[in-house]
């Protein structure tokens, strides 16, 4: 591990994985209890990617996430009441119950929208890389897509335009292996990702996108790179998602083994790094159980939010339409 | 068949009516391909092209990365060069990813080419909302595709056009684009195992009336036949047209209906501003201006995105409910 990382980042890393884990089991439960409606995109599994590149970021950076974003938003500082009352359709959501799962957005905490359109992300997060280098400003955006969604013209299209402006970009690729039900080898025929940052003049690189400390590290440096100026880098973390593409059980078609799960699973990474964190007397077990303890008090806290808030109205539905009043 | 449905009618709900007609299509035409994210081994989202994959084999069933650009743009440079490519694109708002190779390439091509080229490329898409899927996969842009000479629009609003749509689209020599419901999967109607064309260009009067017409769109056309329900006990006899095909509109059908009936409203799910309800009633004030006895109701969307909270998007979707509000509005009832 690496040196100069103090304890407190290390139990800031391990209770972001874990409150991300448990909001999202919570959220397909209530999924398939008929609570939350529409879809929803899990992100367990996914867990090291988000918090280990979220941990170089402030409120005032910038992120565009994807369909699958509550991790992303948990990361950057999201709370779980006006999460879950987004997901149950409330006006005290994050979108006032408009965007839901694929459109969880905050500008507060710089985040740029989850996003139903893959690929909808990279040109967005590339605009805000823009404006932070015209505003000299020292923010950084960082773009969070997957493996499909580098097949889209738009991941292109923006790469090579953050590299040509040189701009304070970051583009993580979590590679899960599969685009919904197709898998990886079925839709391109690169084995990483990151080989395509080459086409545009940046920086590749590969990380293990299970081990928390990996994606730390990589994402340090890349955000520093772009921090300081030096360009965009393009960040690939082969990861895996252990839930159907969407809910929890999906629709049931078989395009992996449960085999390849558990093998996934068998490095897990909140569990491999709570492995560590106990070797090295950085937690102890009572520790840790209080970690799950208090995201499960966020959870209830949360949800009984979310169930007691109100749903928005007719006079909701044609606001936020436009700005109205005076320009700024 | 099963032996206990044989004398009765052969009910297929919409979703195995669209697999019918695409597989129909690739038993009947060589060389035409389905093409699209996940239409292989996945056999769609939606699950109507399930099993296709193994009776035609991945030649024919072409699972494509997610580049819809790339995926429109296989079908037209395809379809130019002597195939009869039917195109997958899983919901209709992801045309926003290709309205380029759609609008300036596949609309376009044979017209810049003064009729050198042509294009027999068949789009399937889906459309509509009503399952809290947001504001991105859940609109219905008909009238962003039928603004655009060189393309044929069709919206099935029930599973025997659904299949004969897909029939008549992919036999016809220009690009059509096939505007399916999604909240309609499931619907059932009487289906013929044989292969059989829903005419391009031609509306279908689903309810006769003599009082009162109503145009309505895909899914809408359910909507109306529940209103014209409602308003027959209030003693308003409603003639519904189904109006099915987009573009070419079959206005000779409408105005038919109008000289009968005097009154109309058009219904559909799309944004009422610029929809294409106001295509229909311009028509028809052009051309039967002096049998309309009152202004031409309209029902549709709101101006604003698809909502989704189940609270807002319940009061998004036009339903029986408007249409008999706005033709008790029409009528001073
Ligand atoms: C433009 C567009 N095309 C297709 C889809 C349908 N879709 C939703 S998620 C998804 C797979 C995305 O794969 P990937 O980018 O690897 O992300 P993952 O789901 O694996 O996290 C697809 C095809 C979409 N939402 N937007
Ligand atoms: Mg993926």
């Amino acid at each position: 591990m690496a040196k100069n990382i103090t304890n407190k980042t290390l139990i800031d890393l391990h209770s972001c994985m874990v409150r991300i884990r448990r909001f999202e089991e919570e959220a397909g439960k209530l999924m398939e209890d008929g609570k939350i409606p529409g879809a929803l995109h899990l992100y367990v599994g996914q867990e090291a990617v988000a918090a280990g590149v979220m941990a170089h970021l402030s409120n005032k950076d910038q992120i565009t996430s994807t369909h699958r974003g509550h991790g992303h938003v948990i990361a950057k500082g999201g709370q779980f009441a006006p999460m879950f009352a987004e997901l149950y359709g409330k006006s005290t959501g994050y979108c006032k119950g408009k965007g839901g799962s694929m459109h969880i957005s905050n500008m507060a905490l710089g985040i740029l929208g989850a996003n139903g359109i893959v690929g909808g992300g990279p040109p967005i997060a590339m605009g805000a890389a823009f404006s932070n280098k015209f505003r000299k400003t020292k923010q950084v955006a960082v773009t969070f897509f997957g493996d499909g969604a580098s097949n889209e013209g738009s991941f292109h299209e923006a790469a090579n335009m953050a590299a040509l402006y040189q701009l304070p970009c970051v583009f993580v690729c979590e590679n899960n292996g599969f685009g919904e039900y197709t898998r990886q080898t079925n839709h391109q025929a690169v084995t990483d990702v990151a080989d395509r940052a080459a086409g545009y003049g940046m920086p590749g690189v590969v990380v293990d996108g299970m081990d928390v400390m990996a994606v730390y590290e990589a994402a340090e440096a890349a955000i520093k790179r772009a921090r300081a100026g030096d360009g965009p880098t393009l960040l690939e973390c082969k990861t895996y998602r252990y839930y159907d593409h969407v809910g929890v059980r999906g629709m049931g078609l078989t395009y992996r083994t449960d085999e390849e799960v558990d093998a996934w699973k068998q490095r897990d990474a909140i569990h491999s790094f709570e492995a560590l964190l106990l070797k090295q007397g950085v937690l102890t077990a009572k520790k840790i159980e209080n970690v799950y303890a208090r995201a499960n008090d966020e959870i209830k806290e949360g949800v009984a939010f979310a169930e007691s808030s109100p749903f928005p109205t007719t006079e909701d539905l044609l606001e936020d339409v436009y700005f109205v009043g005076a320009a700024s | 068949m099963s032996e206990a449905l044989k004398d009765g009618p052969r009910m297929l709900p919409y979703v195995s009516a669209i697999t019918e007609g695409v597989r129909q299509v690739l038993q009947e035409q060589d060389n035409a391909f389905v093409a699209g994210e996940d239409v292989g081994q996945a056999g769609s989202v939606f699950g109507y092209y399930q099993g296709l994959l193994d009776e035609f084999g991945d030649r024919r069933i072409v699972d494509t990365p997610i580049s819809e650009k790339g995926i429109i743009g296989l079908g037209v440079g395809a379809a130019a060069t002597g195939c009869r490519p039917i195109i997958d694109i899983m919901f209709m708002d992801f045309l926003g990813e290709c309205m380029d190779e759609v609008a300036n390439q596949m609309a376009k091509m044979r017209f810049m080419f003064g009729g050198g080229a042509t294009l027999p490329v068949t789009v399937l898409t889906m459309a509509g909302a009503g399952m809290n899927l947001a504001a991105q996969h859940s609109q219905s842009w008909e009238a962003f595709l039928a603004h655009l000479p060189g393309v044929k629009v069709l919206m099935p609003s029930n599973a025997y056009d659904a299949k004969g749509m897909i029939i008549a689209a992919s036999r016809d020599d220009n690009p059509v684009f096939v505007v399916m419901n999604k909240m309609s999967l499931a619907m059932q109607a009487e289906v013929p195992e044989e292969m059989y064309e829903v005419p391009i260009g031609k509306a279908a009067i689903v309810r006769e009336g003599a009082a009162f017409s109503i145009f309505a769109m895909g899914r809408m056309v359910h909507e109306a036949l529940a209103a014209a329900k409602t308003l027959e006990g209030l003693g308003v006899d409603c003639e519904v047209v189904d109006v099915r095909s987009i573009q070419p509109f079959d206005s000779e059908t409408a105005v038919a209906s109008i000289k009968k009936t005097h009154r109309a409203l058009v219904v559909h799910e799309a944004v009422r501003f610029g929809g294409f309800g106001g295509e229909i009633v311009a028509q028809l004030q052009e051309e039967a201006f002096d049998y309309l006895d009152a202004p031409i109701a309209r029902v549709g969307a709101p101006f604003s995105p698809v909502p989704y909270s189940p609270a807002l998007e319940k009061l998004y979707i036009p339903n029986a409910e408007r249409i008999v509000a706005e033709v008790k509005k029409v009528l001073g009832i």
